[in-house]
């Protein structure tokens, strides 16, 4: 028998969806464990978070008013010394950006085993957690041995909790050592706005690494030119400046769900596939028949882009560069 | 100053492979440096180059074979690596995050640096872990996933960055130094070795250290953690795939989409 603990998730003002997947995640591992489900709530509105986030399985919301914002400084010391308090066996954390900026501190203070990026989770004589490796090609299992745990729960795997809770909401007041709050945050900025916004695009070409050089973006172009679509990319395109941000399409760029997305030597990355899985048709053009976007194609062209793009610019009475 | 840099050497499968008990056939797989790292050795060698007085060393935990890589670094302007290694270590299948931290926590404290640069993840296992359990364990502050870095800060004992949250938001952070922070990939143009750079790599120092040498206990590998299972995940993917040469697998493609409706000619 162990209580599970996990803490939601916010940013300016929004509780953030991987937070109530988390209830989901939290209250199958409660149950196979035979224990209760505690949230927590750190910063901003907490109170009315706490209200959100009383959904069916949700055995006791802790609220902690501290700050506005996220602050891992402060994040670790309460999230430390709710878990002691409760005597929880499981720390289920989001493996968001803020998630991977307090996990791993929290587990080395409590001194328990860590394991992030989790996409499913069992009990029996143990934890058993999946997790992918080798950019999602293979996934493992891996059992912890330990009575307490972080873990890292991946967001968009679980669903997200409904139904109305009847949790006990209490306030928790942790004691914060303000001389080891050595990080301020300052503010935020939206980045990649600009002209164009691919979210608005009924057809997307989008474009990969596979494509290799600078030069022969003019490819994929023409082929956007020859269907009327609108040009957009994977990470590593704007990372190395070949397409501006605002083209990016995943967790850290903009998420798109046009008619048609067509995925030209993309991998499919969970990253990526964060911003793009709600297209209504997607189309794969990759030598690799394994890749990981081909799981959620709709249509594959298993070949290589440099014989099948310009082939493809003909169809439609464009000329390839 | 000071900069240290945690890089790794990681595997990459690929495309067809086989799976040999709790891993990727060796076969299948392909070594190289980390790609975070590449951006993490950038932003440090370029500190190095713009400021008097900077010593830029990298430490990695890798095999012999990881030289190829460390060497990459110090063609690139790394001054003095640094590779633990030993049978304890080689004896070991998974090192976990908390093994990890604590090895590169001895390195640190023998080394004392002021900022540390790690990559956001290694691409291999990613577990996105290791800079901020470094960081708790030696004291430092941190922030992970930084895609810019004011580096004049540095000198004023902050490290003034933006973490780059989801959704195209950036926060803008100050932290006190000494800190670790894990360097996301844009963040700079890593360059490539140049020929010079590669020639003076190979007298630059690289020290190999086992776990002793560090003052660690062999016990420090041990974990609870334990990899018990590999596969090749199932897909429910229905996929149609246009088969032929390319020619007949554009034309396919171009039927379906007229016929979808959303392109005309
Ligand atoms: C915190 C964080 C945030 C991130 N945010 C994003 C994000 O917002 N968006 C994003 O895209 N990524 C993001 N990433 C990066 C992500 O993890 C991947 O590294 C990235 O998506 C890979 O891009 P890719 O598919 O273009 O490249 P790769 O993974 O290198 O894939 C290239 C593909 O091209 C194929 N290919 C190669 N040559 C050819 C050819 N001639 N013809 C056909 N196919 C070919 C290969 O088979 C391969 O599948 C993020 C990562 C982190 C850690």
């Amino acid at each position: 028998m162990s209580d599970v603990l996990a803490v939601a998730e916010h940013r300016r003002g929004d509780l953030r969806d991987v937070s109530l997947e988390l209830i989901t995640a939290g209250r199958d591992l409660a149950d196979a464990q035979g224990g209760d489900l505690h949230l927590a709530v750190i910063g901003g509105d907490a109170e009315g978070f706490a209200g959100e986030l009383n959904r069916e399985g949700v055995d006791a919301i802790h609220a902690v008013d501290d700050g506005n914002e996220f602050n891992h400084d402060v994040y670790v010391q309460a999230v430390e010394q709710l878990f002691d308090e409760i005597g929880a066996g499981t720390l289920l954390l989001p493996n968001s950006v803020n998630g991977l900026d307090y996990a791993p501190a929290v587990a080395e203070r409590l001194d328990v085993p860590l394991v992030t990026d989790a996409i499913d989770l069992a009990h029996e004589d143990g934890l058993s957690v999946t997790r992918e490796m080798y950019a999602s090609k293979v996934a493992t299992t891996v059992d912890v041995d330990a009575a307490e745990v972080v873990v890292t729960v991946r967001p968009a795997e679980w669903p997200k909790a409904e139904g109305e809770g009847s949790a006990d909401v209490r306030s928790f007041d942790p004691e914060i050592d303000e001389s080891t709050v050595r990080s301020t945050v300052k503010g935020f900025e939206e980045v990649g706005g600009g002209d164009v916004d691919i979210s608005e695009a009924d057809v997307l070409i989008s474009v990969g690494r596979g494509i290799e050089e600078e030069e022969n973006i003019e490819l994929v172009e023409a082929l956007a030119d020859a269907l009327d679509a609108t040009l957009s990319s994977s990470r590593p395109i704007v990372d190395a400046g070949w397409l501006p941000k605002n083209r990016q399409v995943g967790q850290s760029g903009k998420v798109v769900t046009p008619e048609v997305y067509i995925a030209i030597g993309i991998s499919g990355a969970v990253q990526h596939v964060a911003g793009m899985k709600g297209s209504e048709t997607i189309v794969a053009i990759n030598t690799d028949s394994n890749a990981p976007i081909m799981d959620i194609a709709d249509y594959a062209i298993v070949d290589d882009l440099f014989d099948v793009v310009p082939e493809l610019i003909e169809e439609f009475g464009g000329e390839p560069p | 100053m000071k900069i240290l840099v945690t890089v790794k050497e990681v595997a990459e499968a690929e495309d067809e492979f086989e799976i040999d008990g709790l891993d990727i056939d060796d076969r299948y797989l392909e070594y190289d440096l980390n790609e975070w790292d590449d951006y993490a050795i950038e932003e440090a060698v370029q500190i190095g180059e713009d400021g008097d007085d900077v010593e830029v060393v990298s430490v990695t935990i890798g095999p012999e074979r990881a030289e190829e890589t460390v060497r990459m670094g110090l063609a690139k302007g790394v001054d003095r690596a640094i590779r633990v290694w030993d049978d304890t270590i080689a004896g070991t299948d998974d090192l976990d995050v908390a093994a990890k931290a604590e090895i590169l926590a001895s390195v640190v404290e023998a080394e004392d640096p002021d900022v540390v640069f790690s990559g956001v993840q290694a691409n291999d296992d990613t577990f996105g872990a290791t800079g901020v359990a470094l960081a708790e364990r030696v004291g430092f502050e941190w922030a992970a996933v930084v895609n810019h870095l004011d580096q004049g800060s540095l000198s004023e004992g902050t490290a003034s960055v933006r973490r780059e949250l989801e959704g195209g938001v950036e926060e803008l952070t100050d932290v006190e130094l000494p800190a670790v922070l894990t360097i996301q990939t844009g963040i700079n143009e890593p360059r490539y070795a140049s020929l010079r750079g590669i020639r003076q790599a190979q007298s630059k120092p690289l020290d190999v250290q086992g776990l002793e040498d560090l003052g660690l206990d062999a016990d420090v590998v041990e974990s609870p953690v334990e990899r018990t299972a590999v596969f090749e995940p199932e897909t429910e993917s229905d996929v149609v795939t246009f088969d032929g040469d390319a020619n007949e697998e554009a034309a396919q493609l171009a039927e379906m989409l007229r016929d979808k409706g959303v392109v005309e000619g």
